[in-house]
């Protein structure tokens, strides 16, 4: 019997029409499948395409080209209504900047996504947002207004926000990007439990190969070609990685100079 | 349901959040609420009192004013009063009355002012509003009392009772071709400022005292507003056939015409005003949008759909509207109820209408309206926002 991959992308290109008339090409042929409760990284320099990548995946952008099979599925078929569904049922997404809702407390912005559920998850939210960020060890701080909160503190807050609706898969761009590495470590602990516990997958996108290393997959986006890369463990897992560590692996890698 | 709930929510989260913002936008669109609301009322209690103010004068609506055609028959008062109330009676008209004016003296005193002397029938208390200050009006019992009983007006006290009260009966001795001494039994309300004496008599006690000086002249037939015109043409034809011929008009509806032209003008006022709000909250919601996109793009994350995005962003406008609407109306019920009425008319009005219900439906009406034409430009807007540009903006 073939399992059917969560997420597979075929071919995918995308391409932007730049102002001058000259097209610029971001993705070129990407292939990508991840399963259920999988772990994958994408690593890659600036400007190589790793956010229109997770942008694709997260179905908040389209394909130039090529196919996207959510669950077997072709998105390319589904109605923008449809699609916004699927994106609140199946995602959940962790910034860089943690892009929380000014003025609302940390219960109000893991809340937030829950407006846009159904049936019980919409009229349990506060419970479920209030075990979300016990789940996070924030359960004390639930009145706290993100401007409140230390950088650590509130990419907790956007991760109990991208699990609070269960998604299929959780999404993680740059997560560990505005941290310290201690910190980006520890966020990172958690996202991996975390992900573990609900059997979510998860994609993260990082510049920072020893958070990559922590992935059961790893690729490597250069120039809009996405290829898997394999990057020994044991050094990147470690908690206490340090910046140095992280070098080392990226010059294994080919991404450091 | 959890769509449209969640889009009320949502709402008024963002209300909560920009409360200084909108509040300063709001507050234009609740006077302007409470001036349309409260200008409606008001016209339409200041529509009541002038209403019953022409009622004072000329009867309520609707009553047919019938005059003296230039008899030549030799018809007394009392045969011709005979023959209208067989007019009347046959035509079923509940209320009519007789108005004659007449010329008496008051014996022993000159003040050197006019009295205005009136006979008329009890009917003419519910023809004309005639309500009394102090003391009471007539009743067709005083017909047959031996001496006339008057109803007189403060002027009058004043001049002959050395201003005692109607309640205590004053005498007066009216001069004739028999003297005789007429107790005043009521004070109706002054007409205007600086008015004379006024005195109204009987007319059936006019005629039994004063033949001479008595004619019927004027009658008054309050009849229904549907059948007027039918009224109008019938009575003087019938009245015609019994010898007595009169000319019968129907009151003029200018009144009327100027209550609703004032109307429209106050809420044509009112409804300029609301447009000033109305662009106020507009310039601050689309502010807000902008200021918003990132925040939109986020929630499209969520899996918001662009119509529930649309939809939010509309809504706030609506609840703050609606929200400052309903401050409007409780506004205007509180000014319009607390309007000191007695000192603005010089007296009260007797059919004081209640706050009325259309009033408070116009005001929450434009103010539903306006929010939704406000929010109509940044839901545009906001729909048209890349997912990807709002998150990175």
């Amino acid at each position: 019997m073939t399992v059917v991959p969560l997420v597979d992308l075929r071919a995918v290109t995308r391409h932007v029409e730049l102002p001058n008339g000259s097209t610029l090409e971001i993705l070129r042929g990407v292939d990508l499948t991840v399963g259920p409760g999988e772990h994958v990284a994408i690593v890659g320099r600036s400007g190589t395409g790793k956010s229109t990548l997770l942008n694709i995946l997260g179905l908040l952008d389209s394909p130039t080209s090529g196919e996207y099979l959510l669950e077997g599925e072709p998105v390319g078929r589904l109605r923008s209504r449809a699609l916004a569904r699927r994106r609140g049922d199946d995602f959940g997404f962790v910034f860089q900047q943690f892009n929380l809702l000014q003025g609302r407390t940390a219960l109000e912005n893991v809340a937030a996504p829950l407006l846009y559920a159904r049936g019980r998850q919409f009229w349990n939210r506060t419970r479920l947002a209030q075990q979300s960020l016990a789940r996070v060890g924030l359960g004390e701080r639930l009145d706290t207004r993100p401007e409140k909160l230390s950088g650590g503190e509130q990419q907790r807050v956007a991760i109990a926000r991208a699990l609070v609706r269960g998604p299929r898969v959780i999404l993680a761009d740059e997560p560990t990007g505005a941290l310290d590495v201690e910190t980006g470590q520890a966020i990172m602990t958690l996202l991996d439990d975390a992900a573990n516990e609900t059997g979510s997958a998860l994609v993260t996108i990082t510049h920072d190969l020893a958070i990559a290393a922590r992935a059961d997959r790893q690729f490597r986006l250069t120039d809009g070609v996405l290829v898997p890369i394999h990057l020994d463990a044991p050094v990147a897992v470690a908690e206490n990685a340090t910046v140095a560590q992280s070098a080392a692996v990226g010059q294994a890698a080919g991404l450091t100079a | 349901m959890t769509g449209i709930v969640g889009a009320i929510i949502e709402a008024w989260d963002e209300l909560r959040i920009h409360r200084v913002r909108v509040l300063l936008a709001l507050i234009g669109v609740a006077c302007a609420v409470t001036a349309i609301t409260g200008i409606t009322a008001a016209v339409t209690m200041f529509g009541q009192a002038m209403q019953e103010e022409t009622e004072r004068m000329s009867g309520r609506d609707t009553t047919l004013e019938a005059w003296s055609a230039g008899s030549s028959s030799e018809m007394s008062a009392v045969e011709v009063d005979a023959a209208v109330d067989s007019v009347a009676a046959r035509h079923q008209i509940s209320y009519h009355s007789v108005r004659a004016y007449l010329s008496l003296n008051i014996r022993g005193r000159d003040v050197g002012e006019y009295v205005e002397w009136s006979a008329v029938d009890a009917d003419h208390g519910a023809i004309t509003r005639q309500g009394v200050e102090d003391g009471r009006w007539f009743t067709e019992a005083d017909s047959e009392r031996l001496a006339p009983v008057l109803v007189v007006n403060q002027a009058f006290l004043d001049a002959y009772t050395e201003g005692a009260a109607a309640s205590t009966h004053p005498s007066v001795v009216i001069d004739g071709e028999t003297p005789v001494a007429a107790t005043v039994i009521g004070e109706v309300p002054v007409m205007w400022n600086g008015e004379g004496p006024r005195a109204i008599m009987l007319f059936d006690q006019a005629v039994r005292w004063f033949p001479d000086s008595v004619s019927a002249e004027g009658y008054q037939f309050w009849v229904p507003p549907e059948l007027a015109d039918q009224f109008a043409e019938v009575l003087p034809r019938d009245l015609a056939a019994t010898g007595v011929p009169f000319d019968v008009q129907k009151p003029p509806a200018e009144a009327f015409v100027i209550d609703r032209v004032l109307q429209y003008l106050v809420l044509g006022v009112g409804g300029f005003a609301l447009l000033l709000g109305g662009l106020g909250l507009l310039n601050i919601a689309l502010v807000t949008v902008r200021y918003r996109i990132r925040e939109i793009g986020i929630r499209r994350s969520f899996g918001a759909t662009s119509g529930r995005v649309f939809f939010g962003v509309l809504m706030e406008s609506v609840v703050a509207t609606t929200v400052a609407g309903v401050v409007g109306v409780v506004i205007a019920v509180a000014v319009i109820k607390n309007i000191p009425i007695d000192r603005i008319f010089g007296r009260p009005i007797d059919d004081l209408p209640g706050f009325p219900f259309d009033a408070a439906l116009v005001g929450m009406a434009c103010a539903v309206g306006i929010g939704a034409l406000a929010g109509l430009i940044p839901a545009i807007y906001a729909v048209r926002v890349k997912v990807i540009d709002a998150i990175r903006y």
